[in-house]
């Protein structure tokens, strides 16, 4: 559905290239995980992907067609995406900011079709913030605003979802919340593509990682190939100890000093 | 039904301020002359205080709805027009051509009109370097420099005048509506109704785009096109705005305010609001500035700073806490 072959993207007066030669490919009922380092070109992927940085090398097809022929309004009714970060000035209700969603289908004029409305229930309960609906965005916890997003990106009716650290400074319930909810998703036949750093979740969520370093592809494959003690110690530049938990690798970072 | 609402207590506030002036009239006397043109009190109806209280109403509409529009592009719910560098501009313009000695009610609005257009295109230019994104912040900073330069041309340029032409020049400065006429509100509702029409069309994108770029994206909006049709309608029809008016802040910014926190922050529902809001607003500060210092006549421009300063500041110390 998403296919992405030897990206490179080089900023403008960057020292090295921010992406060099990626390769992924996103299908239906598969999540894809982007792990690595900070800075090592998982948010430029994501974007690349979405075709909002422009390429020095390399291309990425959307349904076959390269992403920067797409209009913008078409390529939202297919990706559904949750940005990393997102400013809020104004006090919205949680069923308005999830309307937002509809805005790649509707006219500028038009008020919400019923058709509409449905489809942002239908999001609104999928991602289990109904009965927030009428809550001003203000007064959410940060797990509540999350899913809020998720449910937006949900009522855009995308094939596809692209998360970016969906999870971010969340505990780990509301952590695993939002993972069983994606899985959920994927295995209702939706595509997706996340950025994490939490390679134990990606580990146990995805189907397949793309583990980056300084802008190459580390490894990519099943968790269990990819995510190896060595291959982590040399991209993270700290040692790790790999342990199987039913059968999905998960890590834990080793003391340097003994620990007593 | 809000809005419905909303502009009778518009039409109310327009009652009352036709009835109040140097000629006192109660508001029998308002409804008599508005069906008998040919009397005394219909022809200061209809001659002087209509015309005078639609472009007020219209000014202020427009402002306010530049206002709402900006904050969003902005993502800032405490911007004002003037902060694009547009007020600066006019007022050189304005005060470069009274300096030359132009006069009438042409000349000066066209170069107000001129210096505010020229000012929030440099305003633009520095702000949008090609190749990054247009920055909001980057943008009200260059805005406040830009007008901070032209002020200090026009306050060079005072200087340099004569007493009669500064107090033209001061007067205009500070805004108001003494010389309206039904040209002047055919012409300025003839200009002003496509950038309306463009932003009530765009209340999504404006939607959308207060909550920034890389969501704005996603959601599929073209934010880099769109932001850019945003800065210069804004600019175009508060150029018009300044250029038959002069200088009059903070409608902008108190309209948006106190509708928001009425209708919710939806532009579909609050720009129809601000507009009619704003416009209201504008027509009772003036009512204000013709009455406390009868027979003369407090600047407009005056009125609104002393209602939106002390406004703004309750509003900042809010933000901050």
């Amino acid at each position: 559905m998403l296919v992405a072959t030897d990206l490179s993207v080089h900023y403008p007066g960057a020292a090295r290239a921010a992406l060099a030669e990626v390769s992924l490919e996103v299908r239906p009922h598969g999540l894809v995980a982007v792990v690595g380092p900070n800075g090592s070109g998982k948010t430029t992927l994501l974007r690349a992907l979405m075709g909002s940085v422009s390429l020095q090398a390399g291309t990425v097809q959307l349904l076959g067609r390269p992403i920067a022929s797409w209009p913008a309004r078409e390529r939202a009714r297919i990706i559904g995406a949750v940005t990393q970060r997102e400013d809020y000035p104004f006090a919205w209700r949680v069923e308005e900011v999830v309307s937002f969603g509809r805005y790649a289908r509707l006219s500028a004029l038009a008020a919400l079709s019923a058709e509409d409305r449905a489809a942002i229930e239908r999001a609104m309960i999928r991602a289990d913030v109904l009965t927030l609906a009428s809550r001003r965005i203000d007064t959410l916890s940060g797990g509540e605003w999350q899913r809020v997003r998720i449910a937006r990106a949900l009522a855009q009716e995308p094939a596809l979802l692209a998360l970016d650290e969906p999870t971010a400074s969340l505990d780990f319930g509301h952590e695993m919340e939002i993972f069983e909810l994606i899985r959920e998703l994927i295995q209702g036949g939706l595509a997706g593509v996340l950025v994490t750093h939490h390679l134990n979740l990606a580990a146990r969520f995805a189907d397949e990682i793309v583990l980056l370093h300084e802008g190459r592809t580390a490894a990519r494959g099943r968790p269990a190939d990819v995510l190896t003690p060595d291959r982590l110690a040399a991209v993270f530049g700290w040692p790790v100890q790999v342990s199987a938990i039913d059968g999905v690798p998960q890590i834990t970072p080793k003391r340097r000093l003994a620990a007593r | 039904m809000r809005l419905w609402l909303l502009a009778a207590v518009a039409l109310m506030v327009a009652a009352v301020a036709l009835s109040i002036g140097a000629v006192p009239m109660s508001l029998t006397d308002v409804g008599r002359g508005l069906a008998d043109p040919s009397t005394r009190t219909g022809a200061i109806i209809w001659h002087l205080r209509m015309p005078r209280i639609a472009l007020a109403f219209l000014v202020g509409g427009g402002l306010s709805v530049s206002g709402a529009a900006l904050q969003a592009l902005v993502r800032n719910p405490l911007a004002e027009p003037y902060l694009l560098g547009i007020s600066g501009g006019a007022g050189l313009g304005a005060v470069a051509a009274i300096a030359l000695g132009l006069s009438g009610l042409v000349a000066v609005p066209a170069a107000a009109f001129a210096g505010a257009l020229a000012s929030s295109a440099i305003v633009y230019w520095v702000a949008a370097v090609q190749g990054t994104r247009l920055e909001p912040r980057v943008l009200v900073l260059v805005g406040v420099v830009v007008s901070a330069f032209c002020g200090a041309i026009t306050t060079a340029l005072l200087t340099m005048s004569d007493a009669a032409m500064l107090r033209n020049a001061f007067l205009w400065l500070l805004g108001g509506f003494g010389t309206a006429s039904w040209v002047s509100v055919a012409i300025f509702s003839g200009y002003a109704v496509l950038p309306l029409g463009f932003l009530f069309g765009a209340n999504r994108t404006l939607d959308l785009l207060s909550l920034g770029d890389e969501s704005a994206e996603a959601l599929g909006v073209r934010t880099e096109g769109a932001k850019a049709l945003v800065f210069v309608t804004t600019a175009l029809l508060t150029a018009a705005s300044v250029a038959v008016s002069g200088m009059i802040g903070f409608v902008g910014l108190v309209a948006p305010h106190v509708i928001r926190g009425w209708l919710g922050p939806l532009h579909r529902q609050l720009l129809p609001a601000v507009f009619v809001a704003g416009g209201a607003l504008l027509v009772l500060a003036d009512a204000v500035a013709r009455t406390v210092l009868r027979p003369a006549e407090l600047p407009i421009g005056a009125v609104t700073a002393l209602i939106g300063v002390p406004l703004f500041t309750v509003l900042l110390r809010r933000t901050l806490a």
